[in-house]
């Protein structure tokens, strides 16, 4: 790294459960440097006490993810020089979800809302059987091709309003991962996840203003997906089978 | 808070409402551009059970509609649900029902002369 030209003040948000407050650091500023970077010298030389959560460094395991000015972000991926405008660089824990200390967020309630609406794999076939062939080009298989990227970083979770005013809203993610699956030739559950996802907190009540595509750091289309199961949901129900 | 049953609600009556409020401006241009007085009008809505279908399906559409979106925002802005949600929920639906039909009833059925 090149030797630092000047430091820059940065606050933390510092606190364990709903209690706490921003704190400020001295961190020397470097160019290219990401949010993960600045969180990992205050943790290294100035506070170890610090919690927060990374992995993979490499935007792969989803795990990084915080409020940075407001808005959220993978943090390994996100260069300050990007984001502090004037210099200003406030980073807090993710929106939506219970905070374990500091940085950590409790992220259960992003994970059972997989479950809940059904986003898990249902079989249809036993390891004696054939494998099912699932051609590319195929027309459902492209739907579900245009999410199956989700690194479960809950970047879309945060973002999103309908979350905030709704506990009971599954979410973008877990939406998403739904219509993959409705859309996946070896899944049997149609049906059960057509059902899962038009409850109290289901796949209806997405207002489509689209904060979750804009912020999805792969760039994901999960307001598309949710759009697709409110079609799937109604042209069921249009048949009577929901 | 909206299933899909009450999703499919919202969706139906803002279908029905889109014609029905082209309709209602058209009528309402007509009155104005023709100069219709209140007792000319009257006397065409008067025992008129078009009118009254017209304009009775309309006031249907708009409490349910109403409704609906006023139980979302509500639910989202002040955490409110269960019982006292669905109660606000049917209080709209029916103030809005009553408010309307009074209206109609009014110029179709009920009314004796006019100033
Ligand atoms: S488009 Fe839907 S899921 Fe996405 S942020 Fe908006 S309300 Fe949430
Ligand atoms: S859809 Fe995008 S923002 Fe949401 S969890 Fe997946 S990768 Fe993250
Ligand atoms: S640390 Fe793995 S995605 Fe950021």
């Amino acid at each position: 790294m090149n030797e630092p030209v000047k430091t820059r003040r940065v606050s933390i948000w510092r606190g364990e459960g709903e209690t706490g407050q921003f704190e400020t650091y001295d961190v020397p500023a470097y160019d290219n440097q990401t949010v993960l970077d600045v969180v990992s010298h205050i943790q290294h030389y100035i506070d170890p006490s610090l919690s927060y959560r990374f992995a993979c460094r490499v935007g792969m395991c989803g795990s990084c993810a915080m409020m940075v000015n407001g808005e959220p972000r993978w943090t390994c991926r996100t260069h300050v020089n990007k984001v502090a405008g004037q210099d200003v660089l406030e980073i807090a824990p993710l929106r939506n979800l219970p905070v374990i200390k500091d940085l950590a967020t409790n992220m259960d309630p992003f994970f059972d809302k997989w479950v809940k609406a059904e986003a898990v794999h249902h079989s249809s076939a036993s390891r004696d059987e054939e494998m099912m062939v699932v051609l590319p080009d195929d027309a459902e298989r492209k739907k579900a091709d245009a999410g199956i990227e989700c690194i479960n970083c809950a970047v879309c979770y945060a973002a999103c309003d309908t979350v905030a005013g709704n506990a009971d809203y599954l979410g973008p993610a877990a939406l998403q991962r739904a219509w993959t699956l409705y859309n996946d030739a070896r899944d049997a559950g149609k049906q059960t996840i057509l059902e899962a996802v038009s409850g109290a907190g289901g796949c209806h009540n997405c207002h489509a203003q689209g904060g979750c595509s804009h912020y999805c750091p792969n760039e994901l289309n999960p307001m598309q997906a949710i759009a697709g199961l409110k079609q799937a949901t109604t042209r069921a129900m249009l048949k009577g089978k929901l | 808070m909206l299933t899909l049953r009450l999703y499919m609600l919202q969706r139906i009556t803002a279908l029905l409402m889109a014609p029905l409020v082209l309709g209602h401006i058209g009528v309402m241009i007509y009155a104005v551009q023709g100069g219709l007085s209140a007792a000319e009008i009257l006397g065409r809505t008067q025992g008129s059970v078009f009118w009254f279908s017209f304009y009775g399906l309309f006031v249907l559409a708009v409490s349910v509609h109403a409704a609906i979106g006023l139980r979302t925002i509500l639910h989202e802005v002040t955490g409110l649900s269960g019982r006292l949600l669905m109660f606000f929920t049917w209080g709209t639906a029916l103030g809005l029902s009553v408010l309307g039909m009074r209206a109609i009833l009014a110029v179709t059925f009920l009314t004796r002369g006019v100033s």
